[in-house]
Formats: structure tokens, sequence, C-alpha cells
């Protein structure tokens, strides 16, 4: 079954401000606060995360895939999305600077992998990631997604 | 030939890594077996696989492997997968 990315993001903040890659994580974790899919802690894992491997999670130029472990401080499976109005340093040899961050939170190892396939597919296609990199709402972002989807 | 995709959680970055490994394998008609693993038991996976696909970041985390050690700098570009992986599969 397809799955469409614009109902699996349970938020999406769009030109957000973040003075570093701290605080740009942070977002993507209020997102899926807000969202109820996680607990204040798990932001603070995906911070731990990035302090104890680096910035791997930059996974191609401009975009950054926040998560942690599976743990009780996830709820429920989410998606966040956030595009940053500045770009941040997040440290990373190559993919510097970022632009998008995207919150995951799973339940297990299994659950949230359809999820990720239609992230690597809408974000590895060039001409679809630069329309929702000047969505200038989250509304934007969504009809975008349902388009690309259909 | 076995394949081991590493990241620091084993749910994010190894994921997309052996989706794209798998397609990649796929497409040059290599039978191979992609893994999925965190960094702590890539360690160990690592002893026994053929190929190890992670970031520059964590590459240095898993230390002497007798595994091929490839690090893919953009996890959505099939054509760098594929141009590292045929490399080391041929």
């Amino acid at each position: 079954m397809a799955i469409n990315l614009a109902e699996e993001l349970s938020s999406i903040t769009i030109k957000a401000a973040a003075a570093d890659w701290r605080e740009a994580i942070r977002l993507a974790g209020n997102g899926l606060v807000e969202a109820g899919s996680t607990t204040g802690e798990y932001t603070d894992q995906m911070i731990s995360a990035v302090e104890e491997h680096g910035p791997y999670i930059v996974i191609a130029p401009g975009i950054a895939l926040a998560h942690a472990r599976p743990s009780e401080a996830v709820l429920k499976g989410g998606l966040s999305w956030v595009s940053l109005d500045a770009p941040v340093s997040f440290g990373h040899s190559k993919n510097d600077p970022v632009t998008l961050v995207i919150g995951l939170a799973a339940v297990d190892h299994t659950a949230h992998i359809d999820v990720l396939k239609a992230v690597a597919g809408v974000l590895s296609n060039k001409e679809a990631r630069a329309e929702l990199e000047a969505a200038e709402t989250a509304d934007e972002v969504r009809s975008i997604l349902k388009r690309i989807n259909n | 030939m076995k394949i081991v995709a590493v990241c620091g959680m084993g749910i994010g970055t190894s994921v997309l890594l052996k989706m794209n490994a798998e397609k990649v394998l796929a497409d040059l008609g290599v039978d191979g077996d992609v893994e999925a693993a965190d960094i702590g038991v890539a360690r160990g996976a690592a002893q026994t696989a053929d190929i190890v696909l992670t970031s520059d970041e964590l590459a240095s985390e898993i230390g002497d492997v007798p595994a091929e050690v490839i690090i893919i700098d953009n996890f959505f570009d099939l054509d760098e997968i594929t141009e590292k992986l045929t490399a080391a599969v041929q």
C-alpha cells in the first residue's frame, strides 16, 4: 500500500528560526511532542544521538533526519517536518548546511519503514524537493506532497 | 554476499541505506543479503560481512573489520550508491 506523506506528517513547521543544530532538532522534537507522538525526553535523546555519534543524521545535502531509538518516550510513530528560515551547520563534512529537518519517532524497528520509503522517494526527487523547499505554508507542503504521491 | 548497513540507532539512516542497497543489488543482478544494524550490533555483524555501508562519521566507530567499508555521503542518491557498490562487488 502506498503511503501518503501528506497524511503521515504529524506536524509541519515552515521557515522556522534556529540558531544552531540543537535548536533545529528541538523544533523537530517539539512538532512530535505537539502531535502527541513523543514526550519531551525523546527530543533530548535525538540531540544526544548527535552528541554521541556525530552529525551522521545529515543524510543528504541540506537534510537532517533527526531520530533516536524506540523507547518509552515514543507514544506512537510520528514524522515532523521543519524547514529552516536560514541554513544551520551540523558540522557534517559534506552535507552541511541544513535547511530541512525531518523528525522521526518509531515504536519499533519495522513499523515506520514504509514511511521512510515514502520520505526517501519524495526527497530523492530533485524537482519535488526544490518545490517543497520553496513552500511558504504548511498547506502548500501538504498539497505538493499529495500531488507527488498521485 | 553479505552487506551490513550501519547507523547510530538502527532505525533511520541504516534502513534507508538498506532499501537503496537492495535496489542497486537487484539492478546489478547480484545475489546479496542486506542487513540494517545499529553501531553497537554492527561491530559484531561486520566481522562476517563482505561489505559495510555507512556514513563518514560512523566509519571510524566501526573500527578494524575484515569487510570493505564503503562511505556514503548522500543516502538519497542512488547514483552514488550504485557507483560505489558496483566498484565493490565486481
